[in-house]
């Protein structure tokens, strides 16, 4: 009940800020809508920790910061490869490991991976996932395993413990 | 200054044109055209603000969604051959 | 005030005029990289760094109005849709029986690869 709520205000909120209209009859219908949206989402049960992760409020945006400046460099490093010279790429898969519990984690996992350019997930397994890197350093930069950590306390499992 | 954005936009459109004309493979092409989506709503955004009509962004925020979804309905029209077609079978341990 | 709006015009400048660079790198990139794996990387360019730093500029031309909420809005969009059909088209590329050149030297482990398509037909 507590999520549907929050879902509905955060609906509401998305709903006013892009509107720009606040009059009675515009704000009212966005409030019915709002509440059709969280009627249906209830009756399709996805209103769950996975549909509506707000247990991740506070975590997530931490980590985007820290993406954000590994998407930075990342986007340097495949920069300096498209302008130099050919003999740079030094195309490859390799296999990281991924030890998220949740379904949330793996594909936060696997989008960051994708996010960073240099390195692409290919196929996401349930505990590795298949990367093409561009550059031996992109690959590399993987392999440490330090994005993976992260995300882990991103979804606040810890790395090797069992979530729920 | 909003041409500077803009015109960097528009020779990587034309760029992102020649991948999609060039192949070899579908999936290249499919790529371009994900590319060229995304620089289409960069493109409306700064238009915008080019010609100050704000409207434009909500144009941008709707062509991010359709982009996305055009782009997956593809890709899954080609694998399976029909839009309609659940995904199961060889995905149950592949997420 | 004066000085703070000087900066701001001119950091807003700067980041539409990297944002439309990267842009045109990230397709000169799609043009020039050899195979579809690859070329996936240089459309990362345009989808992370060129969107980004072009609807940032935009943003700090707006200031604190809606509009800056609907380019925040857009950009949070592109962040998650981008790497999701960004995943379905490696996913796609991979099952139609496409494979990546690899670098002769690098220590991929080439029997690896060979395995996870195996299992990707009998998963």
């Amino acid at each position: 009940m507590l999520r549907s709520f929050s879902m509905f205000m955060f609906l509401l909120a998305v709903w006013l800020l892009l509107s720009g209209h606040y009059d009675m009859l515009i704000v009212g219908f966005g409030l019915l809508s709002c509440l059709g949206v969280v009627l249906i989402a209830r009756r399709m049960d996805i209103v769950d920790r996975e549909g509506h992760p707000i247990h991740l409020t506070w975590r997530a945006p931490l980590y985007w910061l820290w993406l954000g400046w590994e998407i930075a460099k990342s986007n340097w490093a495949v920069i300096k490869v498209i302008l130099g010279p050919r003999n740079r790429l030094q195309p490859q898969v390799i296999r990281a490991t991924a030890s998220q519990e949740t379904d949330v984690g793996l594909v936060t996992f696997a989008n960051s991976i994708t996010l960073t350019p240099g390195t692409v997930s290919v196929l996401v397994n349930r505990d590795w996932i298949d990367v093409h890197a561009l550059t031996q350093e992109t690959a590399d930069g993987l392999m440490i395993g330090d994005m993976n950590q992260r995300v882990c306390q991103m979804e606040g499992t810890g790395a090797k413990r069992k979530g729920d | 200054m909003f041409w500077a954005a803009m015109i960097g936009i528009l020779v990587a459109l034309a760029l992102a044109l020649v991948r999609a004309i060039a192949g070899p493979t579908v999936y290249d092409r499919i790529l371009a055209v994900n590319s060229f989506g995304t620089l289409t709503v960069l493109a409306l955004s700064v238009i915008g603000f080019l010609m100050g009509r704000p409207d434009f962004l909500d144009i941008a925020l709707v062509y991010a969604l359709i982009n996305f979804i055009g782009t997956i309905a593809v890709l899954k029209f080609l694998r399976y051959g029909d839009f309609a077609r659940a995904t199961q079978a060889d995905d149950n341990d592949l997420v | 005030m004066e000085i703070v709006n000087h900066i701001l015009f001119y950091a807003s400048w700067a980041l539409l005029a990297a944002g439309g660079l990267l842009c045109v790198i990230g397709a000169f990139g799609l043009v020039r990289f050899p195979e579809t794996y690859t070329r996936m990387h240089a459309a990362g360019v345009i989808d992370t760094g060129g969107a980004l730093l072009i609807l940032a500029g935009l943003m700090l031309q707006s200031g604190l109005t809606l509009e800056t909420v609907k380019l925040a809005l857009i950009m949070f969009f592109l962040l998650f849709t981008s790497p999701t059909a960004g995943y379905a088209l490696a996913r796609g590329t991979w099952s139609a029986g496409h494979r990546p050149i690899t670098h002769t030297r690098s220590d991929a482990r080439t029997d690896g690869h060979s395995d996870s398509a195996g299992m990707t037909d009998d998963g």
